[in-house]
């Protein structure tokens, strides 16, 4: 099936050339960090992770979203889902591959990446992260292109591979889980050190990562022959409403718990990220801004008017995934940093360098989802056609 | 023959993935190794390490910058001019940031405005050491927590845990930073992270950390299960206290207030 990678419109080969032009230049920043260090951030020795391990974290998400659509067709026989599975996994794979490369970016040391593999540590999360990180993208690997290719010739896809998918769903929740234990389990880090924060970072993923494929559903359908179908994309609609609403009252249990207790060490971070602290506060209108965006959301999304109502919905959706990202994009992780551990506002923001490097990551993944789309989109209309 | 090339190929690619997955697989494993480098004759031993630093015979900065720059010193630290690329393995505070769980508004006035030093509190169980992916931060016996510069990913995960801010990353090549380099001691390169390592070098040798000596006799240090040892006179002797003592980490340095 990869020839049909190389069979595209001029549009298509337009948008590839872009992100290989966007790549490159990330790329080369990146050779320029390689060969500096990590001083061409904004990363200090008060805040040592941020916009790459931020990206990471909300990726992961992402790609563990790509289940949403996985889950109903294998689990519940939901039938419409078997049309749009594999775009679910193959937002997976690209999310998953631009995960290990922001892990990459934001080594000081990349050369000895596979320490980890030479002196495997079970006692560390960050072992257990990359394992069912790559487990993860392994299972998506092989049970999308199985299934597709089963679809391209007509027949039904062998019995293990539904095994594979079977196991691909318990193993999703699992990445997001791991990746928040990540954070929850350090002692002196208040903001992150709440039992709630891997419950949290699923009920986002659940929101994010449908948004973005009802998002790519309506781009497929206006850019191609196939059509993901309006039921699809509805039920994929209610279940952004319900996991982004789960993910606002969350929030609201933290608040409440943090607010109620008064312990400072946790009140400090929450306080700083909404309203400053101690003359400090940049973050302050992205965070309001994240929170009203997934406000808004709920109300366009729970509503039956609005949501069916495509061009709303799609509204929506950009409203869910922006404000997700900057949710967990930016105040995640350096709203854990700040206070620092003695209590000194230090505060992050970052530097151009990093943001070139991520937004070529970025493109990375995009590059891979348009060629893997690409092939997806080419058997449906190949299908469709016959 | 393609048979028999074939299936040389099917298990060639077998081994290679049971040699790659071995050692995941030792990790698992319970053996123990013994292996135990011999100590010099003249190295101090103890079970524990502890210091007590006896804030009562500071008054000013100016009697903790010659400790500071003794360490930094003899350790290859170098002298950033970006505040971001700072690297510090002891270094002075307020006793607001220093026990942030002690702080309150009256506070009298000697505490309020004494200069702290802060450095690795050598934990007892230190969260650096459980998060780390390669075992680059690793305790030893005698409880001091240490770094390999050459194993060390660069992950920076041990900074985010350690709950007292004392790890330092390499954001840049320190070398041209350092003042004077110390060939006795190794000089860091970009994109690892580093810290107090309690003297572990000069303790080999026989000799107490740099910050100790520099101090005229306001650092103690010692074997906290020595009865007889000089940390334990002054325990016994005095009141003192910890850095955030309800993390359980169980922190080395100890301060009479």
């Amino acid at each position: 099936m990869l020839e049909l990678v190389i069979k595209g419109s001029k549009k298509y080969w337009a948008l590839i050339i872009g992100l290989l032009i966007v790549m490159g230049i990330g790329f080369g920043f990146w050779l320029w960090q390689l060969s500096f260090g990590l001083g061409i951030t904004g990363m200090s020795r008060d805040v040592s992770w941020g916009f790459y391990i931020a990206q990471f974290t909300f990726l992961v998400g992402v790609a563990a979203g790509g289940v949403m659509v996985v889950l109903p067709y294998y689990l519940h026989d939901y039938k419409a889902f078997g049309r749009i599975t594999i775009l679910g996994e193959f937002l997976a794979i690209a999310a998953v591959i631009m995960c290990l490369l922001f892990i990459i970016a934001d080594l000081g040391y990349p050369m000895r990446a596979l320490n980890v593999l030479l002196y495997p540590t079970p006692g560390s999360v960050l072992f257990w992260d990359m394992i069912v990180l790559n487990v993860y993208l392994l299972l998506n690997i092989v049970v999308g292109w199985n299934v597709l290719e089963a679809e391209r010739n007509g027949i039904p896809y062998p019995g293990w591979v539904k095994v594979l998918a079977i196991f691909s769903i318990v193993w999703a929740p699992l990445i997001h889980t791991v990746t928040a234990y990540l954070y929850c389990g350090l002692p002196g880090r208040g903001f992150w050190l709440t039992a709630i924060l891997a419950p949290r970072f699923l009920a986002s993923a659940f929101a994010a990562g449908p948004a973005l494929l009802i998002l790519l559903c309506l781009i497929i359908r206006r850019v191609t022959k196939f059509d993901p179908g309006r039921e699809q994309i509805q039920s994929l609609a209610k279940i952004v409403a319900y996991a982004i609403t789960i993910n606002v009252f969350f929030f609201l249990c933290e608040i409440f718990v943090v607010f109620y207790s008064r312990i400072p060490s946790h009140m400090d971070h929450i306080r700083y990220l909404f309203f400053g602290l101690h003359g400090h506060g940049v973050l302050v209108p992205w965070m309001w801004t994240s929170i009203s965006l997934m406000v808004v959301a709920i109300g366009l999304l729970v509503v039956p008017v609005t949501r069916k109502n495509e061009a709303v919905l799609a509204v929506a959706c950009v409203a869910v995934f922006i404000g997700t990202w900057i949710d967990k994009g930016m105040g995640m992780i350096s709203g854990g940093f700040v206070p620092n551990p003695l209590h000194h506002v230090v505060e992050y923001t970052p530097t151009i360098p990093e943001i070139i490097i991520t937004l070529g990551v970025w493109a990375t993944g995009f590059f891979i989802l348009t060629l893997l789309y690409k092939i997806a989109v080419s058997v449906k209309e190949e299908v469709s056609e016959v | 023959m393609e048979n028999s090339r074939r299936s040389f190929l099917k298990l060639a690619g077998i081994s290679a993935l049971g040699l790659g997955t071995k050692p995941v697989l030792n990790a698992f494993a319970s053996e123990e190794h013994k292996a135990e480098i011999q100590k010099k004759p003249e190295a101090l031993k103890a079970k524990r390490w502890a210091m007590v630093i006896d804030t009562r015979k500071f008054e000013s900065e100016e009697d903790l910058k010659p400790i500071v720059e003794a360490c930094h010193k003899i350790h290859n630290v170098p002298e950033h001019t970006t505040k971001r690329h700072e690297i510090d393995w002891i270094w002075i505070d307020e006793f607001k940031h220093v026990f942030t769980n002690q702080e309150h508004e009256f506070v009298d006035d000697r505490v309020k405005y004494l200069p702290f030093l802060v450095l690795c509190n050598h934990c007892e169980n230190p969260a650096c050491v459980r998060v780390c992916p390669t075992k680059a931060t690793f305790q030893r016996d005698d409880g001091i927590v240490l770094m390999d510069f050459h194993r060390c990913i660069g992950c920076r995960f041990c900074m985010a845990a350690c709950p007292y801010g004392s790890r330092s990353f390499n954001f840049r090549d320190p070398r041209p930073f350092i003042k004077e380099e110390n060939k006795e001691f190794p000089t860091r390169m970009r994109g690892v992270v580093e810290k107090c390592n309690f003297c572990a070098e000069r303790l080999a040798v026989g000799k107490k950390p740099a910050c100790v000596e520099a101090s005229n006799g306001a650092i103690a240090f010692g074997d906290l299960y020595d009865s007889d040892s000089e940390v334990r006179e002054l325990l016994k002797n005095n009141y003192t206290i910890r850095r955030k003592l309800e993390l359980g980490a169980g922190p080395a340095i100890y301060y009479i207030v």
